[in-house]
C-alpha cells in the first residue's frame, strides 16, 4: 500500500483537523438513532438466558419440560443444541454458548428460552430444573496455583488452574543487575473492574430458511461472524452480522457471546425473529473486563538513574474462560519498553482460571495494570536515588525511530514534548508542597492497532470500497463506530480527498454481508488502519475524477484543484458523470495491512507490535484528607501525542473519556466477589464517578505527524487512560506520605496506610508478596543490534 | 431489562381512604408516592405487593404550612426537591433541608417524597440484589430466607437504616402525623417511628399512612447534617449525623446528636453530648483542643456497629462516624449566632 506523504501542511487541509461535529451527533442527541435494543421486527420473540447460580458445579440433569409446557413459550434450548466450542482466540476455544457439562461461574449460561414476551421467557427460565453437583470454587490467584481437590476448571491447561505461562528474556538481565548501583523491588495489585457501557448488550436474529442475519451491539462483527458460522455449522455466506449503532463498548463487546449465538439458533429453529437484551446485572456477568493482576517488578539502575535491567512478573486472575487471555497475559509485559529504553528486560507472566466472570480486554487491554506498577515503581526508585521523578524518567525515555529491546519498532514519538507541555501547563515543577495536597506525574504509550490479527490470516486488516454515482458518495467499511467517532474519521478522510464535507459521505459500516473486511473496533486500530484504507480508496477515486476533468478541459491533472465541492471548475456531480462516462461504474478500493518487520520473531512476539505508538503524559492535582482518606481530584492535565487530529473535537472527547475512566478505575471501580458472588452487580453499587466527582480536564494535543498514519494521525481511544492511574497514586503519596500500592485507592485503604504509619510500620497499603509461580524456562531473545535498533 | 411484575393500582380520593384501602387489602398492599424505593425493589422481587395504593396525586399531602406555634407542618407528599429549595425551611431547619438535599440525585429528589424518605426500606448488600442473586446466595431473613447473611448468629435482621432526613427530624424534635382508617389520627415523635430491626423497622400499624411531618418552632436551635458516602451524589449514607445545638449566652445549653446508617434504626445519642453542656464552643475547642469533641464523638459513635453489608470497609465506616459527629458539631456551631459582647 502506498500512502501519500503524511506531512501535508495543516493549511492545505480542508476538513481534516477541524473540530467539526461528529457526523452522527445530531441523530444521537435527538434520539433518532436506533440502537440494537430499538430493533422491533414483526412476529419477534424474546429470549432470556438461564444462568448458573453456582460458582462451580457439575451439571447432573436439566429438565426443561415444565418450561416448554408454559403458554407463550415457543422454544427452549440447552447445551445439547449448541455443542460446538468457540472462543475469540484459536488457542483457547473453551466456551459453549450454553453449558451442559459444568458451570464455571455465577452467571454462566445454561439454557435459553424464546417466548412471546420477556416476562414469559423469564418465568420459563425459572421453571427449568437443573440438577447441580457443586465443586469447590477457586476464588483467588493463590488458590488457582494449588492443585485442586476437584478437577481443574478446564482440562486443557495446567498445572493446577494455570491457564497460560510466558517467560521471555531480552538481553542479559543478570549482567544488568550485577552492574547496577541500585536495585529496587516492589509488589502491586490492580483489582479487576468492568467496562460499564451505557448500553447493555442486545442482539436480534432473523432467520430466513437456513440463512440468518444478526444485529448486535458488537465491536467486531467479523469475529462474531466467524464464531456463528462455526457454532451453527453454517457456511460463512449463510450468516450475516450487522453491528448496530452502538452505545459504548470499551472492550466489553469484543468477544462472541452466548446471547448472540442463542438468538440465531432460536430464530433458525422457530423461523421468527428473536431478540435478547441483557439486564444490567447480566452485563456484569458477561464482563470480559479488566483482569485483576498481581505484579512484582525489580529494576536495576546506575548512579544517575539510568535503567540497566528490569524484571517484571505478572499473575492475572482470568476468571472462568480463556477469552483474550493469552494476549492479555503478554500485554502485561509488552509495552514497558515503548516509553523507557530498557537495555535488558525479563518478563514472566501467568494467567490463572478462577470461578468468576471471565476477564478480557478493557480500554488499554492488559497495559493499565503494569503501567500503574511501573510508574509508581519509578517514583520510588527516584526517591531512593534522590533524583526528581520526572528527571529520572526523562533520562530513560525512548527515542523516536528506534527499536526496543523486545524488537518493537518505534516511529514518531512525542514523549518529551507531551512531558514538557503538561509540566508547563500544570505548574508542576513550581508547586508549593503543603500537607494534604499533592501532584503526580506519569507517562504512557499505546498501540495504534495490533500488528497481527487475532487468528492467523493474510487478509488486509481493513478494507474500504468507495462508490460514486447519482446517489452521491458511499463509503463501505467493515469498521464499527462504537461511539469513538470512527464514522466521523472515515467520512472526514474521504471528504478531504474528494473536496467534500464529511456530511456528504454516506457510510455503510460494520455489515459482514455488505462491507469488506475490517477486523473491528479494538486495539485502537480504526483511525490508523481503516483510515488508511479509506484514504487509499478515496485518493483513487479522486484520481479518476481529476483525470476525467483534465481530459475534458484539456489540461494537466495537476492543474485540477479538488476543493469545496468542485473538481477543477466543475461541480462534483458533473465531474462524477464525466468520470463515469469514461471509466464505467465508479468504484474504488483501499486496503491496509500493517508493514512487516515491526516486531520480533520469537514466540509471543505477536503481542506488542504496532505500526505506531501514541504517547501520553498526565499531571494530577488533588487534595487528600489525612483522617478520612478521602481524595478530591482538582484537575487533570493530559498531554497526548495524537500524530495529527483528524477531528480535534472527537480527539478531545476521547481524551476526556479516557481520563474519566482512568479516574474511576484508580479511585473506586472494582469487580469484586464475596463467596463466589459479585459484590456490586448494579450501577448503584458498582461505583464510578458521577458528574459531581469529575474534575476539570485540560487536554493538550501534540502533533508529531506519524509517517504512516493517515495524514500523520495516531490513536487516542485508549492511551490517555493509562497515565492517570499512577499519577493519582503518586499525588496521594505526595499529599499524605503513604503509598497505596493497590488500585482502586479507596479511602479505607488510605486510612489503613495512615494507621500503619502511625504505628511505626511501613507507610503503605498493598500486597505483601508475590506467589511462587511455575514459570517455564526463559525464552532468550537476542536484542536488535545497534544498526537495527536505530531505524 | 428487569420487568415490573403485574399488580393493581388504586387511586384513593383522600388519605383517609388510602388508610381504609390499606386496612382492607392488608399485607397484599403497599403505599406508593414517588416510587423511587419501591419500583426497583418490585423489579428485583424484594417487595411483592399485589395492590399499590397511590398517594402522589393527593393535594392534601403536598402542602407546607406554617403552624401557629411558629413551626412547620410538611405534607408527606412534598418532594425532597421542594424541601431542598424551600428558603424558610432552610433558614429555620438547616439540618433537615440539607439532609433532603443530599438524598440520591436531582432526578430522584424530584419525585421522591419526605414521607417516603422517612419510611425508606433498610438496606443491606445481601438484600438489595436481584431475585436470582439472592437465590444464588440462599436468601436471607429479610426476604424469602431464614438467616441473616451478614451476621448468621443474629436473631434479627441487620439491614441498615438509610434515611437521611430521619436523624435530622429527630434532632430537631419533629413528630410525624399518622392517619388511620375512619379519620383516626395520632402524632408520635419521629424517633418513635423506628424499631431496631432491619426487617420490621417501622413502629406503625399496617393501616396507617404517614400524613405529615411537624417541625417545632426553631427557637434558637441551630443544626447541621453530615453525610458520609463514596460519591458526591446518588449514594445512600454510609453514616449520617444530625446535630442540633442551643446556646444560653456563650455556653452550650443543649445539644442533640442523632446517627443514621450505623444500625437498623436511627440512634439518638444526645447523652454523649453531656460534656459540651455548659461549655463554650471556642474556636480552639472546635479545632480539637483538649479533645472535647473527640471525646463526645467517641461516646456518640459507640452505638455504631457496622458490618460487612454496605460499601467500603466496616472499620472505616465506624471511624468515619466519629469524624462525622465532630464535623456536624463544628458545622452546627458555625451556624450559631455569635453571642453579644464578643468579637
Amino acid at each position: 500500500m502506498t500512502t501519500p506523504a503524511a506531512g501535508r501542511e495543516a493549511g492545505e487541509l480542508h476538513v481534516v483537523g477541524k473540530g467539526l461535529p461528529k457526523v452522527d451527533a445530531a441523530a444521537k442527541v435527538t434520539g433518532a438513532i436506533a440502537y440494537a435494543d430499538d430493533i422491533d421486527l414483526p412476529g419477534m420473540l424474546f429470549c432470556k438466558l438461564l444462568r448458573s447460580q453456582h460458582p462451580y458445579a457439575r451439571i447432573v440433569s436439566i429438565d426443561t419440560s415444565a418450561a416448554r409446557a408454559m403458554p407463550g413459550v415457543v422454544a427452549v434450548i440447552t447445551g445439547d443444541d449448541l455443542p460446538v466450542k468457540y472462543g475469540i482466540m484459536p488457542t483457547c476455544e473453551d466456551e459453549l454458548a450454553l453449558e451442559h457439562e459444568k458451570v464455571r461461574f455465577v452467571g454462566d449460561p445454561v439454557a435459553a428460552v424464546a417466548a412471546v414476551d420477556e416476562e414469559t421467557a423469564l418465568a420459563a427460565c425459572r421453571a427449568i430444573e437443573v440438577g447441580y453437583e457443586p465443586l469447590e470454587a477457586v476464588e483467588s490467584i493463590e488458590q488457582a496455583l494449588v492443585s485442586p481437590d476437584d478437577e481443574p476448571i478446564h482440562g486443557y491447561a495446567g498445572p493446577a488452574n494455570v491457564h497460560r505461562l510466558a517467560a521471555l528474556e531480552f538481553g542479559d538481565v543478570d549482567a544488568g543487575f550485577a552492574e547496577a548501583a541500585h536495585v529496587r523491588e516492589d509488589v502491586f495489585f490492580f483489582e479487576g473492574n468492568t467496562h460499564l457501557p451505557m448500553e447493555q448488550h442486545s442482539a436480534t436474529a432473523q432467520a430466513v430458511g437456513d440463512k440468518v442475519t444478526l444485529w448486535s451491539s458488537t465491536q467486531d462483527p467479523h469475529y462474531v461472524h466467524r464464531a456463528l458460522a462455526k457454532v451453527l455449522g453454517l457456511p460463512m455466506g449463510s450468516v450475516r452480522v450487522v453491528a448496530a449503532p452502538h452505545g459504548g463498548g470499551f472492550g466489553g463487546k469484543c468477544d462472541p457471546f452466548s446471547h448472540e449465538i442463542a438468538v440465531c439458533k432460536l430464530s433458525l429453529m422457530t423461523g421468527r425473529p428473536v431478540k435478547c437484551t441483557l439486564t444490567r446485572e447480566e452485563v456484569f456477568y458477561t464482563h470480559r473486563g479488566r483482569h485483576p493482576v498481581l505484579m512484582w517488578v525489580r529494576t536495576g539502575v546506575d548512579r544517575d538513574g539510568r535503567i540497566l535491567a528490569m524484571h517484571f512478573r505478572s499473575a492475572l486472575d482470568g476468571g472462568a474462560y480463556g477469552s483474550y487471555g493469552p494476549a492479555s497475559t503478554l500485554y502485561t509485559g509488552a509495552l514497558q519498553t515503548t516509553t523507557y529504553a530498557i537495555p535488558a528486560y525479563r518478563f514472566e507472566g501467568a494467567r490463572v482460571f478462577t470461578n468468576k466472570a471471565p476477564c478480557g480486554p478493557k480500554r488499554g487491554h492488559g497495559t493499565p495494570q503494569p503501567r500503574f506498577a511501573l510508574e509508581v515503581h519509578l517514583d520510588k526508585l527516584a526517591a531512593d536515588l534522590g533524583i526528581d521523578p520526572v528527571e529520572l524518567r526523562r533520562r530513560n525515555y525512548v527515542r523516536p525511530f528506534t527499536r526496543t529491546v523486545n524488537w518493537l519498532r518505534i516511529t514518531s514519538c512525542g514523549l518529551g514534548e507531551v512531558t514538557d507541555r503538561v509540566l508547563e501547563a500544570s505548574g508542576y515543577e513550581h508547586r508549593v508542597k503543603r500537607p494534604g495536597h499533592g501532584m503526580g506525574f506519569a507517562v504512557s504509550s499505546y498501540m495504534c492497532g495490533a500488528g497481527l490479527p487475532i487468528y492467523w490470516n493474510t487478509m488486509p486488516h481493513s478494507e474500504c470500497i468507495l462508490n460514486v454515482g447519482r446517489g452521491g458518495v458511499t463509503l463501505l467499511s467493515g469498521a464499527t463506530d462504537i461511539g469513538q467517532g470512527s464514522d466521523t474519521v472515515l467520512a472526514t478522510i474521504a471528504a478531504e480527498e474528494l473536496g467534500l464535507s464529511p456530511g456528504d459521505i454516506r457510510l455503510v459500516t460494520g455489515d459482514t454481508g455488505l462491507t469488506p473486511v475490517d477486523l473491528g473496533s479494538y486495539s485502537s486500530r480504526v483511525t490508523f488502519m481503516a483510515g488508511n484504507a479509506a484514504r487509499e480508496a478515496a485518493a483513487r477515486m479522486r484520481e479518476l475524477l481529476v483525470r476525467a476533468v483534465a481530459e475534458e478541459k484539456g489540461c494537466a491533472p495537476d492543474e485540477v484543484a479538488v476543493a469545496d465541492g468542485r473538481i477543477g471548475l466543475i461541480a462534483f456531480e458533473e465531474a462524477a458523470a464525466l468520470a463515469e462516462a469514461r471509466f464505467g461504474a465508479l468504484s474504488t478500493r483501499g486496503s491496509y495491512t500493517p508493514p512487516q518487520g515491526i516486531g520480533g520473531r520469537y514466540k509471543g512476539a505477536g503481542v506488542g507490535p504496532s505500526p505506531a505508538y501514541s504517547y501520553s503524559a498526565a499531571v494530577v492535582d488533588l487534595d487528600a484528607d489525612g483522617r478520612s482518606g478521602e481524595i478530591r481530584v482538582n484537575k487533570v492535565w493530559l498531554g497526548h501525542d495524537i500524530g495529527r487530529s483528524i477531528n480535534e473535537l472527537a480527539v478531545r472527547g476521547q481524551v476526556e473519556g479516557g481520563v474519566y475512566m482512568g479516574l474511576g478505575e484508580v479511585l473506586m471501580e472494582a469487580q469484586a466477589y464475596r463467596d463466589g458472588l459479585l459484590r456490586q452487580p448494579s450501577m448503584l453499587d458498582y461505583k464510578s464517578l458521577t458528574f459531581l466527582d469529575m474534575p476539570e480536564v485540560e487536554t493538550i494535543l501534540v502533533e508529531t505527524l506519524d509517517p504512516e498514519g493517515p495524514y500523520g494521525a495516531k490513536e487516542v481511544g485508549q492511551g490517555p487512560l493509562l497515565p492517570v492511574i499512577p499519577a493519582v497514586v503518586s499525588a496521594v503519596h505526595e499529599a499524605l506520605g503513604v503509598w497505596v500500592d493497590e488500585v482502586p485507592v479507596t479511602p479505607d485503604k488510605v486510612v489503613r496506610a495512615l494507621d500503619a504509619r502511625a504505628k511505626g510500620k511501613e507507610p503503605r497499603y498493598g500486597p505483601k508478596s508475590f506467589p511462587q509461580i511455575p514459570y517455564p524456562p526463559l525464552v532468550k531473545v537476542a536484542p536488535p543490534d545497534a544498526a537495527t535498533a536505530a531505524l | 431489562m428487569l420487568r415490573l411484575p403485574p399488580c393493581s393500582y388504586l387511586r384513593p380520593g383522600s388519605v383517609e381512604e388510602a388508610a381504609e384501602l390499606l386496612s382492607r387489602h392488608g399485607e397484599r398492599a403497599m403505599l406508593v408516592a414517588g416510587g423511587t424505593d419501591l419500583v426497583p425493589k418490585m423489579k428485583r422481587g424484594q417487595m411483592e405487593p399485589e395492590v399499590l395504593i397511590g398517594l402522589g396525586h393527593l393535594a392534601e399531602l403536598r402542602a407546607v404550612t406554617e403552624t401557629e406555634e411558629g413551626g412547620f407542618l410538611i405534607g408527606a407528599g412534598v418532594t425532597l426537591a421542594e424541601v431542598s429549595a424551600h428558603r424558610r425551611l432552610a433558614a429555620a431547619y438547616p439540618a433537615y433541608v440539607r439532609a433532603a438535599a443530599l438524598v440520591s440525585s436531582p432526578a430522584l429528589r424530584n419525585v421522591g417524597t419526605i414521607g417516603g424518605n422517612l419510611c425508606v426500606d433498610t438496606r443491606c448488600n445481601y438484600y438489595d440484589m436481584s431475585f436470582e442473586w439472592r437465590q444464588a446466595c440462599g436468601f436471607c431473613m429479610k426476604k424469602d430466607g431464614d438467616i441473616c447473611r451478614v451476621a448468621p448468629a443474629s436473631k434479627r435482621c441487620r439491614a441498615i437504616a438509610s434515611s437521611d432526613t430521619a436523624p435530622a427530624a429527630i434532632a430537631l424534635g419533629a413528630s410525624v402525623v399518622l392517619a388511620g382508617p375512619a379519620g383516626r389520627r395520632r402524632e408520635v415523635p419521629v424517633d418513635g417511628l423506628y424499631r431496631d430491626d432491619g426487617q420490621y423497622y417501622l413502629e406503625k400499624s399496617a393501616d396507617e399512612v404517614v400524613e405529615s411531618v411537624r417541625l417545632p418552632a426553631p427557637g434558637s436551635w441551630c443544626s447541621s447534617y453530615v453525610k458520609v458516602r463514596r460519591r458526591n451524589t446518588i449514594d445512600f449514607p454510609l453514616a449520617g449525623v444530625a446535630v442540633a445545638l442551643r446556646r444560653s449566652g456563650p455556653l452550650v445549653d443543649d445539644c442533640r446528636i442523632v446517627l443514621t446508617a450505623v444500625g437498623s434504626r436511627p440512634f439518638d445519642v444526645s447523652a454523649a453530648a453531656a460534656p459540651l453542656i455548659g461549655r463554650e464552643l471556642t474556636a480552639d475547642v472546635l479545632a480539637g483542643a483538649d479533645g472535647l469533641l473527640a471525646e463526645v464523638a467517641a461516646e456518640a459513635a459507640k452505638v455504631a456497629k457496622p458490618l460487612d453489608n454496605a460499601d467500603l470497609h466496616y472499620v472505616w465506616r465506624k471511624q468515619m462516624t466519629r469524624r462525622a459527629v465532630e464535623q456536624a458539631i463544628v458545622e452546627a456551631a458555625g451556624r450559631l449566632p455569635v453571642p453579644t459582647g464578643r468579637a
